[in-house]
């Protein structure tokens, strides 16, 4: 973390989008969390991701439990309303956000505690809603704020800081979302950007429930020799499958592609992402296979990451509730009652 | 047998009692005969006892027909019909000597009959629908048909009352109107043969019912929710509450789909759990929707840990909490106010509530609205503490009529313009006008008006704070608010003539307590009354306690909590209050609040001295 605050004098020469503004403009307080922490880099990729989008930042609603990560939903775009709920409670508050107004950006930031222990409930019904936002895990596998613990996302065999071996079989996150039906899964790791950015922008755009397990190492508990979630173990073991590009709706592809390399799916408002394999055996539109893939590198070690399962048809939330196209919370008052007239009728069948 | 002087007396003021097995289609019968006396103009109380169970089970419907109005039980049985063999032994005990009872004669049972003081009267009913009408099922149902029309001949029940009510619920299937009303016949004319008709008790025509309704509490409530512009309800399945959601979501079918687009202008969660149903009445409320979840004891065990960070980041929600027997999941189709003390302060840490309690469905509907503009003009959840004894059974209210001036009260909540206009940054809990309550700006609005939401010890500008006294100035100014939320809840209900004793009561207590003051007033005792709309209580309740030195405290639960509450958050001294207690799971009877008072006071004369 960093003591100094920043100045809020900005270059002239910063780049701007198409909004005027810069990435400055999409900051928010100072992390407090540990110096090197994984977690102020997945910040930084949706500060990147947020402002290539050029969404206005009150379009953006950020929602987190409790944990670490939870806190760094008041390190990035201060202009959107932040809510830090309960310890695993976040995808209902989400849920009930999303229901009373559709047109904002949801992004929940969550860790591995909060969504894989705790949360575990709450997390599989808000997949199973098709709720509209983007659900990011940083995923350490281990409880920070208490001082090292493991978490339920630790792997066999894993140690801890001061030796203590894991025995207890992990829950992955991504291959939990595939059995439950979600329309956007993908993995990546806090210490690729490049990867990152566009998979966040892909899942703000994707409509419904999209999840993005960062793996994102914690330096001051689990970043040391036997953590299979430590920088070193994570680039070792990196295997990814299908990249993302995001190209915006009014955005030409510029890059040439070698023919069937590049699988175009093309989102809800005209964007589209491209699926660059890496694995050409691997489908990334293909759930079953997906998951045999993924159990396979599983059992091999590897860490799977990239968009790893895409599904733009299935309806969201809002789709599968018909509810209206306007934002409920801003309806007026009279086309909500039925009115004196309304009640009249309705007490015939009382009477 | 009831003298020719008595049964004047009880024209019109009896009580009848139908025992079933559930699951038997009992329920529509039940209906059909108190509907139809309520038609007639006489005031009718209908009480359902069903056990939690979809099939097999026993359950009754007690029906008190009362001249006077009264909508509370009396505590007696003067006509029972005795249709389940499993209860039948205790069925045939507790009506009151000089009463009915009606059995299916079809089996002989002599040991069972074994009563002098009774009258039995034995009705063939299954050999009768057995010999007329064919499936188990039809046969089945239409027997609890055939002894209404049993009942309509022996009370003297106005039939083309009960074919005009049979022919509005099957409307749409001819041959199932057909077999009900051929039923309804057999039955009546199987009596009008068999017995010397009507019976001493008996109904005449009134017009007590004009202007009037039949409704049940949980469906008030959700009117009252449509009425208010609620548009997100998020809950899961609890009894007794759950027929609030499926009220409010028959209702916006009705009235809420755009008929332009056919699309929904309200969206409803059936949740995963009751933690799922809060948090998404806390979100969707947080972004500025109108948002409630109904639920019951259990309900709010499982929601406390939200309904603090409600109250600390001051969040309006409003939570209907329909109460039923605990602890633990308890009886969960009996009724209680057993619920007090922990809504009054769910949530660890230092928490109080505004609760609502309303007494009847006309009230659930009012309260409701209530709630909701309290919710949000005061920035906390708002529960409206209703039980399944109101909530589940049908009452008799005045029409509900619908003030076309309402507007909701949003609270203080920024508009885009006034964000725009700050002259410094938005600060979400400072105490600008000095009223203890802060602005609010919704999310999407203006990136001026952001702020960061948190449960997390916060400052007054809305920032994370672990300082002492930032703390303290924000938790003070709460403590400030709900003393400001005195001046804002219902008043209770005073009726005094000057006696230095009184009741007090809550919720649906009130019916008995009435009726009680009324029967105890024939006995030379008079007392006062207090029925509490609210907690926090206002000052009227403080000079209510004030003014008399000796104060009965009724109410439904073992611990004595509405007791508990006034002790501690009142100046009452403990002497001053003795508690009457019903906890049984059934609604509470006039007669068990006289006997409590009597029995208080020990002789008449020894109540002239008190008094």
């Amino acid at each position: 973390m960093s003591f100094i605050t920043k100045p809020k004098v900005t270059h002239p020469g910063l780049p701007k989008n198409e909004l005027g503004l810069t990435r400055r403009d999409y900051e928010g307080g100072m992390s407090t969390l540990c110096a090197g922490c994984g977690h102020d880099s997945v910040t930084a990729a949706v500060i990147e991701a947020v402002w290539g989008l050029s969404l206005r930042p009150e379009q953006l609603a950020k929602l987190s439990g409790i944990g670490c990560s939870s806190k760094t939903t008041a390190y990035f775009v201060s202009g959107g309303h932040g809510f830090n709920s309960v310890h695993g409670r976040m995808p209902s508050i989400a849920t009930g956000a999303a229901a009373a107004n559709r047109d904002l950006y949801y992004i929940g930031v969550s860790g591995d505690g909060d969504t894989l222990s705790i949360g575990f409930g709450q997390f599989a019904h808000a997949i199973r809603r098709n709720v509209n936002m983007l659900y990011l895990i940083e995923n350490n596998g281990v409880y920070g704020l208490t001082k090292g613990q493991f978490s339920a996302s630790a792997d066999i065999g894993s140690k801890a800081k001061r030796g203590e071996e894991n025995r207890q079989p992990p829950v992955d996150p991504v291959l939990t979302a595939l059995t439950l039906g979600a329309t956007f899964v993908a993995r990546s790791f806090s210490g690729d950007k490049e990867q990152l950015v566009p998979l966040i922008k892909a899942g703000l755009k994707h409509q419904g429930f999209a999840l993005i397990d960062v793996l994102s190492p914690c330096v001051t508990f689990n970043d040391h020799e036997g953590s299979t979630k430590s920088y070193g173990f994570v680039r070792d073991h990196y295997d990814e499958v299908v990249h993302a590009d995001f190209v915006p709706p009014a955005q030409e592809i510029t890059t040439n592609y070698a023919e069937g390399e590049v699988t175009p799916v093309t989102l809800h408002d005209g964007s589209r992402v491209l699926l660059r394999k890496l694995d050409a055996s691997y489908d990334p539109t293909h759930r079953g296979k997906a998951m045999n893939y993924l159990r396979e590198k599983l059992r091999q070690g590897e860490h799977v990451t990239g968009l790893i399962y895409i599904d733009e048809r299935s309806p969201e939330f809002h789709a599968v509730n018909n509810t209206a196209g306007s934002p409920l919370n801003t309806m007026s008052y009279e086309k909500l009652t039925p009115g004196r007239k309304g009640m009249e009728k309705i007490m015939s069948r009382y009477r | 047998m009831l003298s020719s002087a008595d049964a004047q007396d009880r024209l019109n003021d009896f009580v009848i009692k139908l025992a079933n097995v559930n699951g038997t289609g009992s329920a529509s019968a039940n209906t059909l005969l108190m509907k139809s006396m309520f038609r007639m103009g006489i005031p009718v109380m209908g009480k359902n006892y069903f056990p939690s169970n979809i099939q097999g089970l026993p359950t009754w419907y007690e029906i008190r027909v009362t001249r006077d109005g009264y909508v509370a039980r009396s505590g007696r049985i003067d006509l029972m019909v005795a249709m389940n063999a499993e209860t039948y032994a205790r069925d045939v005990r507790e009506v009151d000597p000089g009463g009915y009872l009606i059995y299916d004669s079809s089996w002989p049972r002599p040991t069972l009959l074994k009563r002098d003081d009774i009258t039995l009267l034995g009705v063939p009913l299954a050999r009768m629908c057995n010999e007329t009408f064919k499936g188990v099922r039809a046969r089945i149902l239409l027997k609890n048909i055939m002894y209404s029309g049993v009942l309509a001949a022996l009370l003297e029940i106005d039939l083309d009352v009960m074919r005009a009510l049979l022919a509005e619920s099957y409307a749409s299937k001819k041959s199932l109107l057909d077999s009900n009303v051929q039923a309804l016949e057999i039955g009546y004319h199987y009596a009008r043969e068999h017995f010397q008709c009507p019976l001493p008790i008996r109904v005449q025509r009134m017009d007590r019912t004009a202007n009037h309704i039949l409704i049940d509490g949980n469906t008030a409530a959700a009117l009252g929710c449509l009425y208010a512009g609620a548009t997100v309800g998020a809950w899961y399945p609890i009894t007794p509450s759950t027929s609030v959601m499926d009220a409010f979501k028959s209702f916006c079918q009705k009235w809420r789909v755009d008929p332009q687009t056919g699309q929904n202008n309200y969206l409803i969660v059936q949740a995963e759990d009751e933690l799922s149903a809060i948090g998404a009445v806390i979100g969707a409320s947080w972004n500025g929707a109108r948002a409630f979840t109904p639920t019951s004891g259990p309900g709010i065990s499982l929601m406390n840990e939200f309904i603090g960070l409600a109250y600390y980041a001051e969040i309006p929600a409003v939570l209907f909490d329909i109460q039923r027997v605990g602890p633990s999941t308890g009886m969960p189709t009996r009724t209680q106010q057993g619920d007090i003390m922990a809504a009054a302060y769910a949530s660890h840490g230092d928490t109080r509530h505004v609760l609502l309690f309303p007494a009847n469905p006309e009230e659930c509907f009012h309260m409701a609205i209530d709630a909701f503009d309290l919710a949000e003009r005061l920035q906390t959840p708002v529960f409206v503490m209703s039980d399944l004894d109101i909530g589940m059974n049908d009452w008799m209210c005045p029409v509900l009529d619908w003030d076309e001036s309402y507007q909701p009260d949003r609270g203080k909540v920024l508009t885009k313009e006034q964000i725009e206009q700050l002259p410094t940054k938005f600060h979400r809990y400072l105490d600008l006008d000095e009223d203890a309550i802060p602005y609010r700006t919704l999310p999407g609005v203006h990136p001026k008006g952001a702020y960061f939401t948190r449960g997390s010890g916060h400052n007054q500008y809305g920032g994370y704070t672990e300082d002492a006294h930032d703390y303290q100035v924000v938790l003070d100014r709460l403590k400030r608010k709900f003393e400001r939320a005195k001046s804002l809840v219902p008043k209770a209900i005073i009726e005094t003539s000057g006696n230095q004793a009184a009741i007090i009561s809550v919720g649906s207590s009130d019916g008995a307590v009435r009726e009680a003051l009324h029967i105890l007033e024939a006995k030379g005792v008079t007392l006062d009354y207090m029925r509490i709309r609210a907690f926090p209580f206002g000052q009227e309740v403080e000079k209510f306690l004030a003014s008399h030195p000796l104060l009965f405290v009724v109410e439904q639960n073992r611990d004595a909590q509405l007791r508990s509450l006034l002790t501690l958050e009142t100046a009452v001294e403990k002497h001053q209050l003795r508690s009457i207690l019903h906890y049984s799971g059934l609604p509470i009877s006039s007669s068990c609040i006289v006997d409590g008072v009597l029995a208080e006071l020990g002789s008449a004369s020894r109540v002239r001295s008190a008094v």
